[in-house]
């Protein structure tokens, strides 16, 4: 593997030396984790049946910061039981317009709040502070503002129909996005009337748990929400369960197969959200030093834990050469390091798992020949990191073009026509996300409306709204989360 | 090293700049946090790269006197202040200028070539440099003819500024494009183009005398610009946003986009400039706060 330093370019830019900037750590005073947190069952945060804790540590010291309870098989049926009770006592009974009035107010806390959730999920989670500060946290406020505005309009909605809610819905969401992932799921199920049991993924439960605490302050009728906190067997536990009427789930492609197949013939609804492979296409035409920014920013953002991520290069051949000299500059000066450091653009791999699963990958590429080069950036003793890295000379027919990586890897090839890189754009079993960058805005509406994917951004990437509906294609899942789409899968029309 | 005609690229073709993603990368430079040992150095630096600038039709020899003796000696109560890198002034003041400046190392700037409008003869703005010269400027901050360029004539453009550039002799030449009335990002990064490959030593966002004068995106584009000059013929080029850049806190946002643009080696009073007249002051102010603690009153600080 080659470090960035190492390629032979004239004509470089120096961002090693000279002025730098001294560290910026945001301050850790002001907020409070507890040393061991319980499920969140029925308004109160509960004790395990079986007692068992599991660490959630810190990916970017390796500290442990809290104690996490497992959910078992018991602890579910709990929750269920809760979330059932309230659905029939209160909830679905309850008019839209109270049912905004609480989704609103827990949005405004989550405001209130801000600093204090951004700090815990780069603390839990190794994003950097500078993400959860300025999209994980008031995106997860403004999905609660938006759905708790159509709490009372569903009718209008859907016109001439009578929407009624679902009932209990299971909720399964993945590590890399925590607080604003529970906010798409939960969002959308409380307006239209459902109660939920949601399960936050075992490395990042951390702000889910505050999230628990802000419902308790709502006053939010006990088991409206329920929190069970654990791994994949929580998940199967949830999944099966005879008394939830629907599966949400936000994850790997593998794990989105084996619930399908779980609750086949159970009558179960299911909206799936899996991974992605996204092609994210430069033609000559375009701005090129804005669409540098935004392969950066579609690659790096997240360390590149985004299921939505712009992880296929396609540059059109013309320009090829000069995008790759930028991309090489552009790498040197990310800054990797402390996820609270407020300058900091690329943190902390989520998990040990999550990094040997990268590097396992680097490997393969490797090994199917690829160039492989990384910045130059200095990593902390301690911590589980990767540096920006970016593959060339690879193909359609490499294993790290195919599959997803879910790291800061960045996969680059060239192409001369729109035909051939549609053809390639489109030859692979993803279909969440993809980019198209040009001047010429007549070849924005060809190619979008030519690539199967679900979410589309032409001279952007990586842009979210609660507004917009989002998911995929393909083996990149079933159903959409986000905007009047939204509502759908929580509601029988 | 000079460009050979045929490197020159052809600029009637237009470079597509999106205006949406430049502002979106603004931004993010502004999020930089600089604090402590990195800011006082960042502050320091940014003093050095001054132009003190005065272009008032008021002046007077006394009034440019007394901004040369600021510029040598921005604020003698603090050990280890830089000096300012130049004086910038009409053409009538350039002699006494360079006379008060003598040694200093600080260099005398002259605006010239019908500033600010540019509408003069292409024979008389000649004349003018090569008076400014003469009288001993080290920098020609000249105009572009903003009417030609936006009739599309940017052969005059590159004419205009080659020839003043031949004018200039030794003295570096540093060109003003005047953003405000090119409008579009497009245009900046035309203009732009245009005044490198015809021989800008610097090329410089805008007078002063209009508004807007130099805004975050336009300098961007002017640096992304420098960056592709450099990468195509190895040479580098100068900046210099002028106008609108009163405080110490945007100084430093410039500075972030410096770094993280072109590098360290722009990091310099030779490669990079702001030209303003009350910058200086609050460049000193949070000085002596970085090396003292507190604020200081302004009426501390001189107001030459």
């Amino acid at each position: 593997m080659l470090k960035e330093t190492d390629i032979q370019k004239k004509n470089r830019l120096d961002f090693s030396t000279g002025w730098s900037y001294d560290p910026a750590p945001e301050s850790r005073d002001h907020i409070t984790i507890k040393e061991q947190y319980g499920h969140f069952i029925n308004g109160k945060f509960t004790k395990p049946i079986e007692g068992n804790y599991f660490p959630t540590i810190s990916p970017s010291t390796e500290e442990e910061i809290s104690q996490i309870a497992v959910g078992s098989a018991a602890d579910v049926d709990a929750a269920v039981k809760s979330a059932r009770k309230a659905y029939s006592k209160t909830w679905s009974k309850m008019s839209g317009r109270d049912r905004g009035r609480y989704l609103f107010r827990i949005a405004r806390m989550i405001q209130e709040r801000a600093r204090e959730f951004a700090v815990i999920e780069s603390m839990d989670g190794g994003k950097p502070i500078r993400e959860s500060r300025d999209v994980d946290i008031p995106l997860a406020a403004a999905h609660f503002f938006y759905y708790a505005g159509w709490a009372d309009k569903l009718e209008y909605a859907f016109p001439g129909r009578k929407p009624k809610p679902i009932g209990v819905a299971g909720q399964i969401i993945p590590w890399n996005f925590p607080l604003l992932m529970a906010a798409w799921k939960l969002a959308p199920a409380l307006a239209t009337g459902n109660t939920v049991v949601l399960k936050p993924a075992e490395t990042t439960s951390l702000t889910c748990l505050k999230l628990a605490e802000i419902i308790q302050e709502a006053d939010l009728p006990p088991g409206v929400v329920n929190f069970v906190t654990g791994a994949g067997d929580t998940g199967a536990a949830i999944v099966n369960h005879e008394d939830i009427d629907k599966i949400a789930f936000t994850g790997s492609t593998a794990v989105g197969k084996i619930i399908q197949k779980a609750i086949a013939g159970t009558g179960k609804k299911l909206t799936l959200e899996l991974g992605g492979k996204a092609p994210n296409i430069i033609f000559e035409d375009a701005a090129v030093d804005q669409a540098v920014e935004g392969i950066i920013n579609g690659i790096f953002f997240n360390q590149g834990h985004v299921c939505c991520a712009g992880s296929r290069l396609f540059v059109q051949e013309s320009i090829a050469d000069e995008v790759r000299d930028k991309l090489i500059d552009r790498i040197a000066t990310l800054r990797v390091g402390d996820p609270l450091d407020k300058n900091t653009d690329v943190g902390a791999i989520n998990s040990k798992e999550q990094l040997d699963t990268i590097n396992r990958y680097l490997e393969i590429g490797l090994n199917e020949g690829a160039d492989i080069f990384q910045s130059s950036c200095e990593l902390p003793e301690k911590g589980y990191w990767c540096c920006p890295t970016l593959v060339a000379n690879v193909s359609q027919s490499h294993r790290i073009v195919q599959e997803e990586v879910f790291g800061p890897v960045l996969t680059i090839q060239t192409f001369r026509t729109p035909e051939e890189v549609l053809e390639k754009a489109n030859n692979t079993p993803y279909g969440l996300s993809g980019g198209v960058w040009t001047d010429k805005g007549s070849k924005i509406f060809n190619m979008t409306s030519g690539i199967k994917a679900g979410v589309l951004w032409a001279n952007t990437f990586n842009k979210f709204d609660p507004t917009s509906p989002f998911g995929g294609y393909k083996e990149s899942g079933l159903g959409r989360e986000g905007g009047l789409h939204g509502l759908t899968p929580y509601l029988n029309i | 090293m000079k460009q050979s005609v045929s490197e020159t690229p052809d600029f009637r073709k237009t470079i597509p700049i999106d205006q949406v993603g430049v502002e979106e990368r603004v931004a993010k430079f502004n999020t930089r946090s600089i604090k402590k040992e990195s800011k006082l150095y960042a502050l320091k630096l940014a003093l050095s790269m001054v132009d003190l600038t005065t272009l008032e039709g008021a002046d007077s020899p006394g009034r440019v006197r007394q901004l040369c003796y600021k510029a040598m000696h921005p604020h003698d109560r603090i050990e280890d202040i830089p000096k300012v890198a130049a004086v910038c002034v009409y053409p009538s003041f350039v002699r006494l200028a360079k006379e008060t400046l003598k040694g200093s190392g600080v260099n005398v700037a002259s605006v010239a070539t019908a500033f600010p409008s540019g509408w003069a003869t292409m024979k008389s703005k000649i004349e003018e440099v090569r008076y400014c010269v003469e009288e001993g400027a080290d920098e020609i901050d000249m105009v572009i003819s903003r009417g030609e360029f936006l009739k599309g004539n940017y052969g005059y453009i590159f004419d205009e500024v080659a020839a003043v550039k031949e004018a200039c002799g030794d003295a570096h030449l540093k060109v003003i494009l005047e953003t405000g009335e090119l409008q579009t990002l497009d245009n900046v990064r035309k203009a732009s183009d245009i005044a490198m490959y015809a021989g800008a030593d610097f090329i410089k966002t805008s007078t002063g005398k209009i508004s807007p004068a130099a805004t975050q995106p336009v300098t961007l584009v002017m640096l992304e610009a420098i960056r592709d000059f450099y990468y195509k013929t190895g040479t580098r080029i100068g900046m210099k946003p002028a106008g609108g850049i009163r405080d110490a806190k945007l100084a430093l946002r410039y500075l972030v986009m410096v770094r993280e643009t072109l590098g360290s080696e722009w990091l310099t009073p030779d490669m990079f400039r702001f030209g303003a007249s009350s910058l200086a002051n609050d460049l000193l102010m949070q000085i002596v706060k970085q090396q003292t603690g507190v604020y200081q009153s302004s009426d501390y600080f001189s107001k030459d």
